[in-house]
């Protein structure tokens, strides 16, 4: 008997129309659990560093949302709300918030408070010192957490296949149900390059935002 | 909608839960069966990944060889798909039930395995590492000044002062497995996964709910377990001292 190959490119290319739909699908996933799971983390953040006392129930609360395995949150969210992006993204969004409220607070708190001083001895009010000094002094801290929860949110996202959702999940899965070794591959091997590049044009957005970090990036 | 008829099926919901609970811990495919599968699993993953994990790390981290191995073996963990891995390694045991005598079936117990295994060596390698590498190198002069072997020194002196962080870096890869084990439904293996992906096939919101009840209990109850470890493998002297200083795994 002759074996089937392992990886079959004519698959790939035959399919070419609905791998290009299923990778702007996942990239879609994405970006909406990222921006919103960025405002949120934001908001909550602010919230931590103005009223220190509640930043321990903040991370707490995260914290457990963070260790709640994601399909378990998942086979709880549907029940309410369905085999629905809206469930797929409820559960992206918690476990970006762990990662992204503690890179905000640490990048805003390691701010050196001589430089925080001399603003203030400058004349700026709280919002500007917090939007024109803070912020984007905090800003490669903040970055740093965000490319880490981009390539978290990517592998999860394959997960949402199981309810529906998933992107190149859906690859995955289908290979699995059909005993089809060419499309876990695919599915697999779309998710890691997805993650890869994602992180590489993150990487090049931290470069054009903090320009005066390039030489200590390069460095590291 | 009647808030008061909402709650009415919520309490309603509840009580069948209980009911499931009550009715379903017996038995092969109860839930109490279900648990042994899932920790068999787990562990044997979990222990497989430190015994390989653990010294290649210690000794690569006390050497200072490999710092960009470190550094790939983190990013690349992060990047893959625990779900594809685990896809991954179902032909992978299929082909070495077929054709080796290593294992009698390539579905259930074997490509959980070997995905978990896979999936639990980066992190516990990276914290290794790491903390081998954060060892004051004062220390490890005075150590050897002393006269102590090398194998001795990483063993008595590195590993002790690295506790915090390699026991970190366990704890969070054990969190890790037991959530990931869910996904050996997949691949023919029960397990609490096992409740969720028949929930979701057949659309049975009680199995469904109470399998994601027990996977999130089960996480939780590892995250305190081995924080809880934590405090009695730490020497009392480096844990007063360190525990300030550990860095949560996540943060940068």
């Amino acid at each position: 008997m002759i074996a089937a190959p392992f990886f079959r490119w004519d698959w790939v290319f035959d399919h070419l129309g609905l791998i290009w739909e299923k990778v702007s699908e996942h990239l879609v996933l994405t970006g909406i659990a990222l921006g919103v799971g960025f405002v949120i983390s934001m908001a909550l953040a602010l919230i931590g560093l103005r009223f220190p006392r509640t930043y321990p129930p903040i991370t707490w609360l995260t914290g457990v949302l963070y260790t709640i395995p994601s399909l378990a949150l998942f086979a709880f969210l549907v029940p309410i709300t369905g085999f629905t992006v809206l469930s797929a993204e409820i559960g992206l969004v918690s476990y970006t918030l762990l990662i992204l409220i503690r890179n905000i607070v640490a990048g805003i708190q390691g701010v050196d408070p001589a430089v925080r001083e001399a603003a203030l001895g400058m004349g700026y009010g709280s919002r500007r010192l917090f939007l024109e000094i803070e912020l984007p002094l905090a800003l490669p801290v903040i970055l740093a957490g965000v490319r880490i929860a981009a390539v978290t949110t990517i592998g999860l996202v394959t997960i949402t296949a199981l309810i529906g959702q998933g992107g190149v999940g859906f690859f995955i899965l289908q290979g699995l149900n059909r005993f089809f070794n060419t499309e876990i591959v695919l599915g697999t091997a779309l998710s890691v390059i997805l993650a890869v590049a994602v992180d590489l044009v993150l990487v090049l957005v931290e470069r054009l935002l903090t320009p005066w970090t390039a030489k200590r990036t390069a460095a590291s | 909608m009647d808030g008061q008829a909402n709650r009415g099926l919520l309490m309603e919901f509840l009580g069948d839960l209980l009911q499931w609970f009550g009715e379903n811990w017996s038995g092969e495919t109860g839930w109490l069966a279900r648990t042994g599968e899932h920790l068999r699993v787990s562990g044997a993953a979990l222990i497989a990944a430190m015994a390989v994990a653990l010294p290649l790390a210690g000794w690569l981290g006390h050497t200072g060889r490999g710092g960009l191995l470190a550094v790939s073996v983190i990013n690349i963990g992060r990047a893959l798909p625990s779900f594809g891995i685990i896809a991954l390694a179902l032909p992978f045991t299929i082909w070495l039930a077929r054709s080796t005598p290593l294992i009698d079936s390539g579905l259930g117990f074997a490509p959980t395995f070997i995905a978990l295994f896979l999936l639990a060596l980066p992190p516990i390698f990276t914290n290794t590492y790491a903390g081998i590498r954060g060892v004051d190198a004062d220390v490890v002069e005075a150590a050897r000044g002393m006269g102590i072997t090398e194998r001795r020194l990483v063993l008595d002196v590195e590993m002790p002062i690295a506790s915090p962080v390699i026991l970190t870096g366990i704890r969070v890869t054990a969190v890790q497995v037991v959530a990931t084990a869910t996904l050996g439904a997949l691949v023919g293996y029960g397990g609490y996964g096992r409740f969720i992906v028949d929930g979701l096939a057949i659309q049975d919101r009680l199995q469904l709910v109470a399998g994601a009840i027990l996977v999130a209990v089960l996480s939780i109850l590892t995250e305190i377990g081995f924080s809880a470890l934590e405090r009695f493998v730490v020497p009392a002297g480096i844990s007063r001292r360190r525990r300030a200083d550990v860095v949560p795994p996540v943060a940068v």
